[in-house]
């Protein structure tokens, strides 16, 4: 038998061309139309509905809604979990499973389910809460950053000794906040990162939760755009886009550097 | 509770006793460990399990919160069962085309000969393409196939006018919202049939084909046989993420009969009734992915079975 350099199958030729196909297309299309004039008949390009999103209020307003959100689920997200990630690898090993079953729960409920519920539980509590992005919101969030947070972190955790980490601060006299914040959290940080890049990624999109509630965060503002003029939200989606692949790519990029893992999976139908 | 001690490893074996003076100075190994966890449960029970279990007693109630199963019972007729069929119908094709067509383009860019480039580029993509779902996807859409769109402009110009022509191919119909569906459902089903087809092992190629194996016997006895159980837990995945998708159809057509789209209009204002009858069609989607995972386990464990 020789031996011969592989060579590409035609069969997967057709099936990648395909498949190339099927994702450039709509890319390429909100492209043309976030480059099209306000009016029908004008030759293609402008820049116009980009200068239309940068001078729009509503827009400045709901982005920085949506990344303040997305910053506070990161915090409660990462106080809420690290800790107690840490404590559980220090101390009890067998409460993993409970903690990973509960950090699941969230992929099998689904946010239109989830937002119900927290309608219903919800209604009548104060204003402070159910009234603002940042009490409602940021809560329901943090649910949804669950699973991102737990499998980054976990494996975070997985790849350090956390015992001998530990036991090393202590000898030196450090306090657990002392251990926890400049020994623990310096050795997780590229995970901790991917999970907050991931949670970005989430809370700027998330729409479901936001209109159930009638908060009036940036998808929302986007889909009020699509409804009512079409090309400033070509300009607008491409932003969207762009937002969500910043994201993800530092993601990638952090755990190419670091061997940091985060789950991929989606959480903004 | 767990005794840290039995833990393997030089290095761990001192920590415990090191890190608990409880230990050394008595028995008192009271379960104070566990409170550190305490806010975490307590924030999942606070803001995760009394919501579920709160849509679940909201179903089985009327609008004075007292017990009863109208509200079920009024699931099983119109409009409600087509909303169930409809999103059953659309999570089906989507789970299905995605699990089968995105194994195909996984397996294209993974099998041997294919440039490791494109592999990257391909599971870059569907890290990111995964996450982008909702209004921007939807807008892409409608600038691709909308009325006005990109690619229907090609074909009105070709002497084909989807809108007028064919209006079951528009992007705002059924077929469409799965057309686009498959958006995040092929790079979905691609992140998580990678590892698999990566486990398909070259050598068991080679050796089915020195024991005189025939391109189509390779898979029907070791290729389809090893992938069975990733395949059926992907089709899950995405049987779950499309029937939970509520943004993409939003956008796409507001007025298509799914459950999430009828849940969403009790809460947006364009039916303004009994919240009871929400909470029962929420309660309805849990019981139709519960129903779902009782038939995957089994199938898993069957396919699994020779994996031991």
């Amino acid at each position: 038998m020789k031996l011969r350099r592989p060579r590409m199958a035609p069969s997967a030729y057709v099936w990648l061309l395909l498949a190339a196909i099927y994702f450039v297309i709509p890319l390429y299309s909100t492209l043309d139309f976030s480059l099209k004039e306000n009016k029908a008949g004008t030759p293609c390009c402008t820049l116009h509905n980009y200068g239309w999103v940068v001078h729009n209020g509503d827009f400045w307003h709901t982005i920085k809604i949506s990344f303040l959100l997305a910053l506070e689920t990161i915090v409660i997200s990462l106080v809420l979990f690290v800790p107690t990630i840490y404590w559980v690898h220090l101390k009890l090993p067998r409460l993993r499973p409970v903690i990973a079953f509960m950090a699941l729960v969230p992929f099998v409920v689904p946010p239109i389910v989830m937002v119900v519920g927290l309608l219903r539980t919800f209604n009548g509590a104060p204003g402070w809460y159910y009234g603002t992005p940042w009490g409602f919101l940021a809560t329901a969030y943090v649910i949804l950053a669950f699973p991102y947070m737990f499998f980054s972190l976990d494996a975070g955790f997985r790849a350090i000794d956390v015992h001998t980490l530990t036991e090393a601060s202590q000898s030196l006299g450090a306090r657990w906040t002392t251990t926890l914040v400049r020994v623990i959290l310096p050795n997780i940080r590229a995970a901790a990162l991917a999970a907050s890049f991931l949670t970005l990624a989430i809370v700027m999109g998330e729409f479901t939760i936001a209109n159930l509630a009638a908060f009036h965060t940036f998808p929302i503002f986007l889909q009020y755009v699509n409804e009512s003029q079409g090309f400033p939200a070509g300009a607008l989606t491409l932003l969207s886009f762009a937002i969500t692949w910043a994201a993800m790519l530092s993601l990638l990029l952090i755990g190419r550097k670091r061997g940091a893992r985060g789950a991929v999976v989606p959480a903004t139908r | 509770m767990a005794d840290e001690g039995r833990r393997v490893g030089i290095a761990t074996q001192a920590a415990p006793r090191a890190l608990r003076p409880d230990l050394a100075s008595g028995r008192r190994r009271l379960p104070l460990a566990w409170l550190a966890t305490l806010p975490f449960f307590a924030y999942t029970i606070a803001f995760l399990f009394v919501p579920a279990a709160s849509v679940m007693i909201g179903a089985f109630q009327d609008k004075a919160n007292h017990g009863t199963f109208s509200n079920i019972r009024l699931l099983f007729h119109h409009p409600y069962i087509d909303a169930y069929w409809g999103s059953i119908r659309i999570s089906l094709i989507t789970a299905v085309a995605g699990a089968v067509l995105g194994m195909f383009i996984a397996y294209a860019a993974i099998r041997g000969g294919t440039p490791r480039w494109i592999r990257s580029v391909l599971t870059t993509f569907s890290g990111v393409a995964a996450n982008f779902g909702g209004i921007p996807l939807a807008f892409a859409w409608i600038a691709t196939l909308g009325p006005l769109g990109v690619v229907t402009t090609w074909f009105r110009n070709a002497g084909w006018d989807i809108t007028y022509q064919t209006p079951h191919f528009q992007i705002s119909s059924e077929r469409g919202i799965e057309l686009a569906y498959m958006y995040f459902q092929l790079p979905l089903m691609i992140l998580v049939i990678a590892p698999a087809i990566d486990g398909l092992k070259r050598e068991w190629r080679e050796a089915a084909a020195n024991l005189g194996a025939k391109q189509w016997q390779f898979w029907r006895y070791v290729g389809i046989p090893v992938l069975m159980p990733s395949f059926l837990g992907a089709f899950i995945l995405l049987f779950g993420n499309a029937f939970a998708a509520y943004a993409t159809a939003y956008s796409l057509d507001n007025g298509i009969n799914i459950v999430p789209i009828l849940i969403g209009d009790y809460y947006t204002g364009n039916v303004l009734d009994n919240p009871h009858i929400a909470q029962a069609l929420a309660f309805g989607m849990f019981v139709v992915l519960a129903v779902m995972m009782v038939i995957y386990i089994p199938l898993q464990r069957r396919a699994a079975r020779w994996a031991k």
